[in-house]
């Protein structure tokens, strides 16, 4: 298998980190080579084989579905990069 | 009383409830020392002067019965500590200061330790030699050129030069054991679940465990029986019976079954290494362990599988870094703009590398032959340990194929840096706890680590192992001082 520079440029896009040419070929080289590395799975016949979600052989805990924090909107605002008073600011978004 | 530093965190303890040395004392030696340290660069964040005030209110009304009563500490930055910085090794989170506390640290505080700063680490915990942080590589102890392990390189430099007493790391693919057996000291990886997870900044969290790194197996002990507790705001964590692991640390391990798998004599280990792992085994048999001969038979697809799993995680998990909420943020022309343009340049090349491949894993068409194919793999692989175990208590192993290597030796090879976790790895695809301690040197002079592998939940007794081993190892770790001036 082999990952070209469109399929990178697609890669990038759902990650949402942008790639120029160059970058887009040093990561084409990186991930081939350890896809090639990956590949190796295929060795295995894993049809009948349950996947493994979870190594905890626990059920989740239920709790009471109560508010335990209280009166957090500073706190949550505080390492924004941009706020206007109670809310996040990002570039304008509807024209 | 002279070199304060050079004590195990047992003896400060021993010390400062004696009232023979106070929390000032200790504080400053720690802190003096780290001052006259910068060269290894083992911390991100210090925060010294708090420290100190901290230690002086400590000493006015010493509550001596706590289990780390006024002894320094300074943790990866990794872990959220509340009002200082936590940066992760990265640009993105390079301004951001918690707002809240990690239940980990948090137990470390309620039990009398006191917060010195914030030890570097790979970036996101993504790397095996530290050389991924924004800030900067940082340099073993033991050899100027070496690199220290990683991730949890900071904290492993920072015990073995003794910066600190005792630290806390992350281990998801070994970032605790390689470290601690590149630098000589003990790390242990708890059992998924052991340790909350809450507050810590996540990479991949179906394998992601916080543990202890000490000088030594005692003092791993006590800080595994402080960090470890049930915790309900992490879904993951598992309310079991703990013990008080260093109080009931034995060396009698008479009649333990150890066993040896096969496949971990992998293809280009070196002499050294096979060495050590036979003296390892005579060492175990010294104590009265049973050796016994097992095979973990998928053993040789941890790492692919660990290299879908892991960067699948990653990607969903470091989704959140977009520059709206925290963190850096680079200008854009429009909304995606500003979050393509935040995420190329607030993350290094490994994280985006590996964001890269867990997008295209978990991405459409692609999802079975990979995700799904890997999660089964996984299963095989703790299969594999479950069939083991009962035949045997504990495994022994080498916890890394070679010694530290060199500064830049392994940065423009993904792969061959990645193979460096080829022990540590399936610890953590099976959950299990494991423990590194330091068993000898090579030819370099440098050290070398071996690893006990346990059942779920059975840190005592590998604990335990290790302890009783540690005697017969009488390991002495090469440390001239040579970065102090």
């Amino acid at each position: 298998m082999s990952i070209d520079l469109k399929t990178i440029k697609h890669i990038s896009k759902l990650s949402r980190i942008s790639v120029d040419e160059k970058k887009a070929e040093k990561l084409a080289g990186d991930l081939n080579s350890i896809f090639d590395f990956i590949e190796k799975l295929n060795e295995l016949k894993t049809d009948n084989v349950e996947p493994l979600t979870s190594v905890a052989e626990t059920t989740l805990k239920l709790r009471p579905d109560e508010v335990k924090s209280k009166n957090l909107r500073e706190q949550v605002i505080k390492n924004s990069p941009k706020e206007n008073e109670d809310y996040f600011v990002v570039p304008k978004v509807i024209e | 009383m002279s070199d304060i530093t050079k004590q195990s965190l047992s003896e400060l303890v021993e010390n400062i409830k004696s009232k023979k040395l106070s929390s000032s004392e200790v504080t400053k030696a720690f802190v003096e020392r780290s001052e006259k340290s910068k060269e290894l660069n083992a911390y991100i964040t210090e925060d010294y002067t708090n420290a100190l005030n901290k230690a002086k209110k400590f000493d006015e009304k010493p509550n001596l019965d706590l289990k780390l009563p006024g002894i320094p500490m300074a943790v990866k930055d990794l872990f959220c500590t509340r009002d200082l910085r936590t940066t992760a090794g990265s640009k993105i989170l390079n301004n951001f200061v918690p707002t809240y506390e990690s239940t980990v640290t948090q137990n470390i505080w309620n039990e009398g330790a006191i917060l010195m700063g914030k030890l570097n680490c790979d970036e996101f915990a993504m790397g095996s030699s530290n050389e991924t942080s924004f800030f900067g590589n940082v340099q073993n102890p033991i050899d100027k050129n070496l690199v220290p392990g990683g991730s949890s390189g900071g904290s492993s430099s920072a015990v073995a030069a003794q910066l600190t007493p005792i630290t806390i790391g992350t281990d998801t693919g070994g970032s605790i054991r390689q470290p601690a057996s590149f630098t000589g000291t003990v790390g242990l990886k708890p059992t998924y679940g052991s340790c909350s997870r809450y507050g810590i900044v996540a990479f991949a969290s179906s394998l992601d465990q916080a543990g202890p790194m000490a000088q030594n197996v005692k003092d791993c002990a006590l800080l595994q029986e402080v960090i470890s507790t049930y915790d309900e705001k992490d879904s993951t964590s598992i309310d079991f019976k703990r013990n008080e692991y260093s109080k009931e640390l034995t060396k009698d391990i008479k009649g333990k079954k150890i066993g040896i798998p096969k496949e971990y004599r992998v293809d280009g280990m070196p002499k050294e290494i096979e060495d050590l792992w036979k003296k390892g085994i005579e060492y175990s048999k010294d104590c009265g362990a049973e050796i016994i001969d097992i095979s973990l038979p998928h053993t040789n697809y941890a790492l692919p599988t660990y290299y879908i799993v892991a960067p699948a995680e990653a990607s969903s998990n470091l989704a959140r870094y977009d520059g709206v909420k925290y963190g850096f943020r680079a200008e854009g022309e429009n909304l995606i703009d500003m979050y393509e343009k935040t995420r190329s340049e607030g993350f290094g090349a490994e994280v985006q590398r590996r964001i890269m491949i867990g997008t295209y894993v978990l991405s459409s068409g692609y999802y079975d032959a990979y995700y799904l194919k890997a999660q089964k793999v996984r299963k095989l692989i703790k299969n594999d340990f479950d069939d083991a175990y009962k035949k045997v208590d504990a495994i022994l192993t080498p916890s890394t194929p070679s010694s530290a290597f060199k500064i830049g030796e392994k940065t423009n090879d993904p792969v061959s840096m990645y193979l460096n976790d080829i022990f540590t790895v399936p610890v953590n695809l099976a959950g299990l706890p494991g423990i590194s301690i330091p068993a000898g040197h090579d030819a370099k002079g440098y050290p070398l680590g071996l690893q006990i592998i346990g059942k779920a939940f059975d840190e005592q007794n590998i604990l335990n192992i290790a302890y009783a081993m540690e005697e017969k190892i009488n390991f002495k770790n090469n440390i001239t001082d040579w970065w102090i001036k």
